[in-house]
């Protein structure tokens, strides 16, 4: 019997799948499709303080091996989110990681406290990387100073388990890493999507009602690895690795960069099943090379 | 809301009832087809290079345990999808999206469908039949040959044909049909282009009866996680994938 068990923080987890913010719901649209107590855990949609419509249709455009979206964070607030979202995840028998966005820091900070507030939910993840918000989001996470900033302010009004989402539209990666775990974050999770463009030759227009997009899904799991496995040499803090992975070998790949635990994103729309069969298919292949725990391999790259 | 299901599907016949346009029939390669509704979609997985998401295909039929699909090549998704054999299998997640209103006995119903749009009125049209409806089906198309499984309408009820050549039925748009003002209906459903389908709702609002649109917004996920494929409406951004595929036009922002 293979120990999958990990942690984040103080936030232990069964197994180190969780799925990604945005790509599956609340968990309650995927329960037909998987039992939501065989995950590590489910981080649910970007929440801000006020109320979101987020961008104009068309939000999406298919690319090859991936997708492009300008969502833009629509979501009804914090407010309706403890009064009507909270009651239906937080007896969820998995951990619902909570994805906070904002534009301003007070913006961030109260709605931190507020989530902080609900008792069923163990973290959140502060998404300091959204590429598809003009204001905000990832104005922070391009700098080290303003990531150490938005992290500093929230870390002073939230006592649970801080996760913090990296941009990968930076120079150095590593250096907002070092930034914000000096500022308290327990955790970092990487990379969010990659900002790029689709253009409708036929019609010669922009295929994104804004123009561009955050480019997710295969395409982007090498750049991915190669910066997971970059912020984990340069951080003590744990790392969650995210981007592409679309399969339990694509996990494994990201557990051996560095990471201690892994997101499923984009794969929930192809395969809404997909994220169990990662857990299984982890499970297999720790027994299959004789690993005890899944904690051995976390790192651990051959020379 | 009904169980989601994922389940592979054995083609079971091929058909191409116009240039660029095939009709799929399947059956689950397991087990029973799951309880679908008329205006309802299936997300189909296509196992194409080049592809990576699933296409949204409306139900065309569905009959004891098989399913059809009617579907317009249009891209690489589509085209992959007009490849397959009688033997061949697709994945499938359904059934997604509500469905059309099945109303009252007795209720005069005119669906309206242009190009490949005619695809899920016929589920809609056996429903209706079923319950003892006698819906009036006015189907457009630029030409004669581009009109779809008019044989399989006809068989269902009083069937309407406009042609933008005149090659059949009234030339011009289905919005020109003289049934239009010849005739008073109850309740308007229909599935086409935009421009047709606003132009219908317009003609459903001048005559203040309902009026059921299903939109195929560029879509991702198919189940409401991802708000990709939004429309506008009364109330904000609501998801086609969930919220539609089929919506009272006053719902909407037209």
């Amino acid at each position: 019997m293979v120990d999958l068990t990990t942690k984040i923080g103080a936030l232990e987890l069964r197994n180190p799948v969780m799925t990604a913010s945005g790509t599956f719901g609340y968990g309650l649209e995927f329960q037909d499709f998987v039992d939501l107590g065989e995950l590590g855990g489910i981080v649910v949609k970007g929440t801000t303080l006020y109320p979101r419509e987020g961008n104009p249709y068309p939000r999406m455009a298919e690319t090859a091996s991936g997708m492009l979206n300008c969502v833009g964070l629509q979501n009804k607030g914090v407010d309706y989110f403890c009064e009507h979202i909270y009651p239906e995840v937080k007896d969820l028998p998995t951990n619902v990681i909570v994805n906070v966005s904002g534009s301003t820091i007070e913006d961030y900070t109260e709605c931190a406290r507020r989530i902080g507030e609900l008792e069923r939910i163990p973290a959140i993840e502060l998404n300091i990387s959204c590429p598809n918000v003009r204001q905000g989001g990832m104005a922070f996470g391009v700098t080290a100073a303003g990531a150490a900033s938005v992290v500093k302010a929230v870390r002073k009004a939230y006592p649970k388990t801080l996760i913090v989402k990296l941009s990968p539209n930076v120079t150095d990666i590593a250096e907002i890493a070092r930034a914000v775990e000096a500022e308290g974050a327990d955790a970092v999770s990487l990379i969010n999507t990659l900002m790029g463009m689709a253009i409708d030759a036929e019609r010669r227009r922009k295929v994104l009602s804004i123009g561009t997009g955050g480019l997710s899904g295969p395409a982007v799991k090498p750049v991915a690895l190669r910066m997971v496995y970059q912020v984990a040499k340069a951080v003590r803090i744990p790392v969650v690795g995210l981007g592409g992975i679309m399969s339990a070998t694509d996990a494994v790949e990201f557990l051996l960069a560095g990471a201690s635990a892994v997101e499923i994103g984009t794969a929930n729309f192809v395969d809404p099943a997909v994220s169990t069969k990662i857990v299984r298919g982890i499970d297999e292949y720790l027994a299959r090379h004789g690993f005890s725990s899944v904690r051995e391999i976390v790192g651990a790259l051959e020379e | 809301m009904m169980e989601k299901h994922i389940l592979d599907l054995l083609v079971t016949k091929v058909e191409a009832p116009a240039s660029a346009f095939v009709l799929l029939r399947m059956r689950p390669v397991e087990g029973r087809m799951p309880t679908c509704l008329p205006g309802q979609f299936a997300q189909l997985r296509i196992d194409a290079p080049g592809v990576f998401l699933r296409r949204p295909i409306s139900i065309h039929d569905i009959h004891d345990d098989e399913i059809s699909f009617l579907v317009q090549v249009v891209g690489q998704g589509t085209r992959w999808l007009a490849s397959l054999k009688p033997g061949d299998r697709v994945n499938a997640v359904l059934p997604l999206g509500n469905g059309f209103t099945i109303p009252q006995p007795g209720t005069n119903v005119l669906l309206v469908g242009g190009g490949v749009g005619v695809a899920p009125l016929y589920f809609l049209g056996r429903s209706l039949k079923a319950e003892g409806l006698r819906p009036t089906f006015l189907l457009g198309a630029r030409t004669r040959d581009a009109l779809l499984c008019l044989d399989a309408f006809q068989a269902l009820g009083e069937v309407l044909v406009t042609t933008e050549d005149g090659s059949l039925g009234e030339r011009g748009f289905v919005t020109q049909h003289s049934v239009l003002v010849e005739r008073r209906f109850d309740l308007v459903q229909t599935c086409g282009p935009t421009p047709m389908m606003k132009a219908v709702a317009r003609y459903a609002g001048e005559q203040g009866i309902p009026c059921e649109v299903s939109l195929e917004n560029r879509m991702a996920c198919g189940v409401g996680a991802c708000l990709c494929c939004v429309q506008e409406t009364q109330e904000g951004h609501k998801c086609v994938c969930t919220d539609g595929p089929v919506f009272n036009v006053d719902e909407l922002k037209w």
